[in-house]
């Protein structure tokens, strides 16, 4: 009688994105939600929780992360390091 | 004319991450002596915090305080934490919660032998939270830089609460080492019985532990447990001689550099570890009678959740 598995996500302060902080096993999303704030924030270590079914999660395989992210590889033009500026131009 | 680079095994890019001191993580393809190795680690870990709620839940009703409750409950409910931080990490690996409970249940998973020692007064509880909760932090401080990220990431959270732990533990100490002559003797006589388990909670010598090799090369562990071991007695004699407790170690002394133990007794070790220690059948029971007393809880939450999908 295995309860679902949860990943859990804590907003450590205002201003800042949800963080995954780990996961647990609760019946249903509301006792997840409870479950987590007792197990992850029991040192006011959040302000704000999510919780997310884990099987939901879609993820990218780490076995095609190549072929996946090397699109992005052979693009230096997309940083600003790769343009040369004078020294005496400022502001740029 | 290109070169032919020869292709790297599965194994030697693993390796070659591991020696790059990068992490791996869930997905990534790994040895299954890894897999099983971790596995069997953090879920005795785990186990290992779940069931040492246990010696120190036995004193909260009797805390000599409102402020020593407060505290241990605190405490105690951190060891929870940390064996579902640690259940939810080996998870990661595909282990199943209920089956690794079911092994400790069993006794087909072991837990730390330190836990099967009785508290028997409130000295216990001091002396659990400086020595126990010390030795736990020089043995976990390097896991946080272990090879495999979620037991990484499941230790600093572990860590930053331990050190809670271990300074209410010497705070209490050093409250019995001011009081009077009995409160001093109760003080001594848990350092007394808690000294040379804590010891052991680093494992066996270096020389006669032989699965260490491998869990160094993997970056499971960082340093042999005579290292560990050595860092502990290192810092801990000076803060018993500052309680103006005796360390009860006749051998101890002073090379210069390093406080050196006599011999610890490993038979003690292997009889507790067998099964025979002075507590072993009560925590098991005990952890078995909760699981099951708790039976109806999850159903009805389970009944519940299914009413409301």
């Amino acid at each position: 009688m295995s309860q679902p598995l949860w990943e859990v996500f804590v907003r450590s302060r205002r201003g800042l994105s949800h963080t995954h902080v780990g996961s647990l096993r609760a019946p249903d999303a509301h006792m997840a939600l409870r479950h987590a704030r007792d197990v992850y924030t029991r040192r006011q270590e959040g302000v704000s929780i999510w919780v997310v079914p884990a099987a939901e999660v879609v993820a990218s395989s780490p076995d095609e992360k190549d072929a996946f992210f090397d699109p992005a590889g052979d693009k230096p033009y997309r940083h600003p390091t790769f343009y040369t500026v004078p020294d005496e131009v400022q502001h740029l | 004319m290109t070169a032919v680079v020869p292709a790297r095994t599965p194994e030697q890019e693993f390796q070659d991450r591991i020696d790059a001191d990068d992490r791996v993580e869930p997905r990534d393809w790994m040895p299954d002596g890894y897999r099983r190795t971790l596995v069997r680690q953090i879920a005795q870990h785990a186990h290992s915090e779940i069931i040492g709620m246990q010696p120190e839940g036995n004193w909260i009703t009797r805390a000599p305080s409102l402020r020593r409750k407060v505290i241990l409950v605190a405490k105690v409910q951190d060891e929870a934490g940390h064996g579902l931080y640690l259940y939810g990490a080996a998870e990661t690996l595909g282990a199943d919660r209920d089956e690794l409970l079911d092994m400790l249940h069993t006794g087909r998973q072991k837990y730390s032998t330190i836990f099967n020692y009785p508290t028997t007064s409130w000295a216990d509880v001091a002396a659990i939270g400086w020595l126990v909760d010390g030795a736990a932090i020089m043995n976990q401080v390097p896991l946080t830089r272990c090879s495999y990220g979620p037991y990484a990431r499941a230790m600093t959270r572990v860590c930053k609460e331990e050190s809670f732990h271990q300074r209410q533990g010497f705070e209490a100490m050093m409250t019995l080492c001011h009081g009077t002559a009995t409160q001093k003797r109760m003080a001594q006589d848990a350092l007394d019985r808690w000294w040379w388990p804590s010891l052991m909670m680093f494992g066996p010598n270096d020389d006669a532990s032989p699965h260490s090799a491998q869990s160094m090369a993997w970056g499971i562990k960082r340093f042999s447990n005579d290292e560990l071991r050595q860092r502990f007695v290192d810092a801990t004699v000076p803060q018993a001689q500052f309680l103006g407790l005796t360390v009860p170690d006749p051998d101890l002394r002073w090379d210069g550099k390093h406080w050196i133990s006599g011999a610890i007794d490993w038979t003690e070790f292997q009889t507790v570890m067998r099964g025979d220690g002075p507590c072993n059948r009560e925590r098991l029971r005990h952890r078995v009678a909760a699981h099951e007393d708790g039976a109806w809880v999850r159903e009805a939450a389970a009944a519940y959740a299914d009413k409301h999908r």
